[in-house]
């Protein structure tokens, strides 16, 4: 009973959704404040989904079954990292060892059940946007886990959330050393193509592939991919809160700390030009490999 | 009034479909969200896709090349959907009535919500053809059918 609860209800699905959803209005707020526009309700997000939810679904011809079980995936699989994640705050002593690698192999499953999605829908922008997540993901995914590995050799190779967070109430952030700031650099850049935020968007770019891997979807589906990214954008933020920054985790700093890194999000997405998909490549496997790449020694020197 | 039709005319998002036009009702489209108008504010969102889409804005004069193009994407949009003629082409065929490329206006076509005239229309008229037909929905729970409202 209280798994349901707390997968459904409070760190999980409902919580997360609701948190999600306002950064997102959040994110839309203060890009209109930057280009000088006024921007939506609070509400507007949750209206949003509502309003996808009442209307047709449409089912590409000749597509196959796993263009409807997709978007589910996506969802599933990161309400269960919220879920995770939320309890190691709350409860530190209940994890498991390893749950640590469960968080970032299902984190990567939203970014599978884009192409899954994309590539069932037998739509050619589709395909094209399909063939960009893959490469980003290719792009992304060495920098962001060689920063984690950084931050496990820190904290004396714990591969468990909970005992990354008792390391570091005990001996200090993450983030207070060299290798720590190094690796915190590189994981922002790395959460940022992960959420699918400007400058590493070219598999959903609206004015070039008209919405990309999403082109196809329409009603119910569309609204679980508009939620799972939500969630995605609650879920990132607290990972690396907890991997980085985890001095005090107390509610009024947890939620400073979160702002701040959706500030940065925020503004990293506004000021800068979308990279297109060889240039996104070429620059997640020089600079932020490297800076990992340094960490992780300077990591094990101790620094 | 019902939660869904209140979440419908509180998010619209719109595909801009250009039949033939001349890029004036476009350009004046693209300024409806620009800082000095600012549609986000009440939900309205260009997007990419017509699978996305609540609102057909249809420009220019229908051809014979382009009438069959309107038509399928009309049948590619998800329902409930409206359809706005934006545009003294898309009304009435404008200065094109008489050519023998233009065989019939759009409203022959597909059923259409809304005539904002104009050549091009001000954002301001857009605005204020938009707010008319979402109190015209919500008035009645079924969307109107080829009754258009003309301001």
């Amino acid at each position: 009973m209280k798994i349901f609860f707390d997968y459904l209800i409070f760190p999980g699905f409902l919580f997360s959704a609701v948190v999600g959803l306002l950064a997102g209005w959040v994110d839309r707020k203060v890009t209109a404040r930057i280009q000088w526009r006024v921007g939506p309700p609070w509400h507007q997000n949750f209206t949003d989904i509502l309003k996808l939810l009442g209307k047709e679904t449409i089912v590409p011809e000749g597509a196959k079954f796993t263009f409807l079980f997709s978007p589910y995936l996506g969802l599933l699989s990161v309400v269960l990292v919220a879920a995770l994640l939320g309890e190691g705050i709350i409860f530190p002593l209940q994890g498991f060892v390893g749950d640590l690698i469960v968080v970032l192999y299902l984190l990567t499953i939203p970014a599978i059940a884009l192409i899954m999605g994309g590539s069932s829908s037998r739509n050619p922008l589709a395909s094209v946007g399909v063939s960009r997540e893959m490469k980003l993901v290719l792009a992304y995914e060495l920098p962001f886990l060689l920063s984690v590995t950084a931050v496990v050799i820190k904290s004396a190779g714990a591969i468990q959330i909970s005992q990354i967070l008792t390391h570091q109430m005990s001996a200090g952030s993450n983030i207070a050393s060299i290798s720590g700031t190094l690796a915190f650099l590189t994981a922002l850049l790395c959460m940022q193509a992960k959420l699918g935020f400007v400058p590493f968007d070219a598999s959903e770019a609206e004015q070039e592939i008209m919405g990309g891997v999403l082109i196809e979807y329409s009603g119910l589906p569309l609204a679980i991919f508009k939620l799972t990214k939500a969630i995605m954008l609650y879920t990132m933020p607290l990972f690396l809160i907890i991997l980085f920054l985890a001095k005090d985790l107390s509610p009024l700093f947890l939620i400073g700390k979160y702002i701040g890194l959706l500030v940065i999000i925020i503004l990293l997405k506004n000021t800068n030009p979308r990279l297109r998909i060889d240039q996104a490549l070429r620059f997640f496997w020089r600079i932020p490999t490297l800076s990992a790449i340094i960490a992780i020694i300077l990591a094990l020197f101790g620094l | 009034m019902n939660l869904k039709l209140k979440a419908l005319t509180k998010s619209i998002w719109v595909f801009h479909v250009s039949a033939a036009s001349c890029n004036n009702c476009d350009i004046e489209i693209l300024d409806c969200i620009t800082p000095r108008f600012d549609v986000e504010r009440f939900g309205i969102q260009l997007v990419g896709s017509v699978r996305h889409a609540d609102a057909l804005l249809i420009t220019g004069i229908i051809n014979r090349k382009s009438a069959p193009r309107v038509r399928k994407i009309y049948e590619q949009a998800p329902k409930p959907c409206v359809v706005i003629a934006v545009g003294q082409c898309a009304l009435s065929q404008h200065m094109f009535r008489f050519g023998y490329n233009a065989p019939e206006p759009l409203d022959k076509i597909l059923p259409v919500d809304l005539y904002i005239p104009g050549c091009p229309p001000k954002p301001e008229a857009m605005i204020d053809g938009i707010v008319k037909l979402v109190n015209k929905v919500r008035g009645n729970p079924a969307l109107p059918k080829r009754t258009g409202v003309i301001i």
